[in-house]
């Protein structure tokens, strides 16, 4: 589609283990859009669901504190199922639809490739393996939280806990400077939202639908073609 | 230390839970964690299920475990019931999330181009950092009575935005600090 940065082959030369559904479903999309995920740049194709489940399984288990970064890795750098590009635009749109973004690009990378059961596959493996694990710690913790040193190790940790997601949130905030609403109003709405939330506990739901509104409508008449 | 708490829930207060949750997965826009302050809102102050240490102390077991951090969704369901607690707010955070992302994918992947949808991705990023920056502030509570606590947030943002250290290395850093300090 766009660059070709790989040699002009008489192109859609399917890899022997590619299944046909993989590019009839990206040639389906392909009318719509100028970018599809799963097209033919991926150097290289899931085989089966079983195969996605093991990568996402091994890709879930190195995640600490967060999958996104190893996600990055695995998919792009050391399986080549999906290029740099195509790997942001799935993260894009996981990050607008509702639920865990990581989840849902599991989700979206497995259906595209293989449908519901790919889906199933890369969601099972992102969550089976690290529930077990993190059940094990939680009956662990139950068990000792009596304990005055794992009750304090414990709120030790939850203050890094605390930190790391807040420092995830000042890592975002330089983007917002490239938002449409303008730096100053994007930073403002940081700032309400924050003191919403954070100071005055005010239920979620009012909030999206409210300043979620405005900053839609902002944003909508900022586009205006 | 510790509050006085509520039974666990039982019958239609379940119903309740998996209402509550059901409705988290549909707002979760950013990421489950950010759903955290809700979730605290409605386990914590409303119904007294669990304390806010408590609270923490399961994100914080979540965080250490490797996997997505949706799983403290799991821990949480777990303090409040165990087994069939879990069930039901994985249930609840899953279920809605995972339907839309099948049904919305395709529709939104060939749409990102349009003016709604761009409206909607811009609009929405200033409130999801501020709502990451309020579920780190939250989390954070039962630090800022502690100064070694406290200071090991402090250290975290620092250290978290300044290098690219692995989260591990952090957490188990805050693990020692507080078994012996706080």
């Amino acid at each position: 589609m766009s660059t070709p940065e790989t040699t002009p082959e008489p192109a859609k030369m399917p890899a022997p283990d590619e299944v046909p559904s993989i590019t009839s479903a990206a040639s389906t999309a392909d009318a719509a859009s100028p970018h599809t995920i799963l097209d033919d740049d991926s150097p290289r194709s899931p085989a089966s669901p079983a195969e996605i489940f093991r990568v996402f399984n091994r890709l879930a288990l190195q995640g600490f504190g967060g999958v996104l970064p190893i996600a990055q890795r695995e998919l792009v750098d050391r399986e080549r199922w999906l290029t740099r590009e195509q790997f942001l635009e799935l993260l894009a749109v996981a990050q607008v639809l509702p639920g865990p973004n990581v989840v849902n690009l599991s989700l979206m990378f497995g259906d595209r490739a293989f449908g519901w059961r790919g889906g199933l596959a890369a969601l099972g493996g992102m969550i089976l393996a690290p529930l077990g694990v993190v059940l094990v710690l939680t009956v662990a913790y139950t068990r000792y939280a009596q304990y005055p040193t794992v009750a304090g190790a414990l709120r030790g940790m939850g203050a890094v806990a605390a930190g790391l997601i807040f420092a995830t949130g000042v890592k975002l905030l330089p983007a917002l400077r490239k938002n449409v609403l303008g730096p100053m109003p994007a930073f403002a709405f940081v700032a309400v939202m924050f003191l919403c939330i954070a100071l005055l506990s005010l239920p979620l739901i009012w909030m999206l639908g409210g300043l979620g509104a405005l900053a839609f409508a902002m944003a909508w008449r900022r586009l205006k073609p | 230390m510790t509050p006085v708490l509520a039974p666990a829930p039982t019958g239609s207060a379940w119903g309740g839970v998996f209402a509550q949750f059901l409705m988290l997965s549909l707002l979760s826009i950013g990421g489950a964690i950010s759903t955290a302050p809700e979730m605290h809102r409605y386990l914590v102050d409303q119904h007294h299920w669990l304390s806010s240490e408590q609270f923490s102390a399961m994100v914080a077991i979540a965080q250490a475990a490797p996997g997505p951090n949706l799983l403290f969704v799991a821990v949480l369901g777990w303090g409040i019931g165990g087994f069939f607690g879990m069930c039901v707010t994985m249930l609840g955070i899953l279920l809605p999330s995972t339907t839309l992302t099948l049904a919305a994918a395709r529709w939104g992947e060939a749409r990102r181009t349009t003016r709604g949808v761009q409206s909607f991705v811009m609009g929405l990023a200033p409130l999801t950092v501020g709502l990451v920056l309020s579920t780190g502030f939250i989390l954070g509570k039962p630090a800022y009575g502690d100064p070694w606590l406290l200071a090991t947030m402090i250290a975290t943002v620092i250290i978290c935005v300044r290098t690219k250290i692995s989260p591990l290395w952090l957490i188990a850093a805050g693990g020692l600090v507080g078994a012996f300090l706080g």
